[in-house]
């Protein structure tokens, strides 16, 4: 379970990234953690790439091609969940 | 319909009666041109395109013209030049390395590649290419590229692509079929001709082209073709063997790159029939029994196509335009 200070650094600045740097919106991410960036047209291709190299640099996690999947990168809880796991692992190793 | 590994065989002579008659009608009637102008890559969807232009209009009203630069492979000329002779067909050689030096093309494009790979330097022989992943069918992942050098012995290594490096190598690479495009303009209106697209339904529907590059055309008369079909059309229309047996290629970049992997992902046998299956709400259960793949493999496919479709809508598009404002009485 995660806390709200938690959310706050993960799942809001990856809402503000993509409102400000994909969707160009003046009104903030205006749709659930849950909805779909592919089926919802909220990433295309090259947004896809964006948001990897916005994972990396802001959460300081290394994101390799096999992770580039619907699975770690088609929502906002998906992308969070995938960010809290690789670090941990980080924090482990 | 009726799903099985058939569902993409035609009548190659009744397509072809039906594409001429429809580049007759769209060309001397709509437009009023007299003859068409056909880009010839050495590829496929360019040699079927000229033997149906050919059929449309007569080898006399037909311009064949090449456009190579530096970074295209010399076996594309050979063939381009091999497919012309043998619909008679004298073609114009259009090298446009100038005209890319003068957009500085290469520059910018090296430019960017070498803020991946500072070591990359052409004038040594190095080479590159851009690529997606190729396990869509196992893992699914997104379409996010690579770029792959080739060093002058021979090792490759590759690399994610940052967005910008990203933006600026297919900006740059994209003058290419721009330049191309009013090449063939040129040769076009001097003669009152139409320039005739050589895209394929993979291309024009996935977004695999240039916007006013080589989907700069007046008609596209190969647009509603799976690239499958195009070989069975090619069979039919006797283009020579060296084009038919030619894996087909960007001819873009300066190392070898397949379509393949640059876009598509799954060879176009697979990836037809899926595309088909998706068009015609084919159930996932039904295709995934008929192409001996598991179901998931058959939604990672589908997925892929649809994201495709939807992400290059905007290359389709044409300009938004408002309509006249209403008049004010004052």
């Amino acid at each position: 379970m995660t806390n709200k200070t938690d959310t706050q650094q993960i799942e809001q600045p990856i809402r503000e990234f993509i409102a400000n740097n994909l969707l160009y919106s003046p009104d903030g991410f205006a749709y659930p953690d849950d909805a779909s960036f592919l089926r919802e047209s909220i990433v295309d291709s090259l947004g896809v790439v964006e948001l990897v190299e916005f994972v990396q640099k802001n959460f300081r996690v290394k994101v390799s091609q096999h992770d580039v999947t619907p699975d770690n990168f088609d929502s906002v809880a998906k992308l969070a969940a995938f960010v809290r796991r690789k670090q941990a692992d980080n924090a482990q190793g | 319909m009726q799903f099985t590994k058939k569902a993409l065989n035609l009548d190659p002579a009744g397509e072809t009666n039906r594409i001429v008659e429809f580049l007759q009608q769209s060309v001397r009637r709509s437009m009023r041109r007299s003859g068409g102008v056909v880009g010839i890559s050495g590829g496929i969807d360019s040699a079927i395109v000229l033997a149906l232009a050919v059929r449309a209009f007569g080898p006399q009203k037909v311009v064949a013209v090449m456009m190579p630069d530096k970074d295209s492979d010399p076996i594309s000329e050979k063939l381009a030049r091999e497919l012309a002779a043998s619909y008679g067909v004298e073609p114009i050689l259009e090298d446009i390395t100038d005209a890319l030096e003068g957009f500085d093309c290469y520059r910018r494009r090296d430019d960017a590649i070498r803020r991946v790979f500072p070591q990359y330097d052409a004038a040594k022989g190095y080479k590159a290419k851009i690529v997606l992943p190729q396990d869509l069918l196992e893992a699914g992942t997104l379409n996010v590229f690579s770029v792959a050098i080739i060093a002058p012995d021979g090792r490759e290594e590759t690399r994610p692509l940052p967005p910008r490096e990203m933006l600026e190598i297919v900006a740059a690479s994209n003058l290419k079929q721009r330049s191309r495009m009013s090449t063939l303009y040129f040769h076009a209106e001097a003669r009152q001709y139409a320039v005739i697209g050589t895209a394929n339904k993979n291309e024009h529907g996935q977004g695999f082209f240039v916007k006013y590059g080589d989907g700069g055309a007046d008609i596209q008369p190969i647009a509603h073709l799976f690239k499958t079909q195009i070989y069975q059309l090619a069979r039919y229309l006797g283009v020579i063997e060296g084009i038919q047996k030619r894996t087909p290629t960007t001819d873009t970049y300066s190392a070898p790159c397949d379509q393949q992997e640059f876009f598509y992902r799954l060879p176009f046998e697979t990836l037809d029939l899926l595309w088909c299956a998706l068009d015609h709400n084919v159930p996932i259960g039904e295709v995934a029994k008929v192409m001996g793949l598991s179901e998931i493999q058959v939604q990672r496919a589908f997925d892929d196509i649809t994201r495709k479709q939807r992400t290059t809508e905007f290359l389709r598009l044409q300009p938004p335009m408002m309509e006249a404002p209403k008049a004010v009485s004052t």
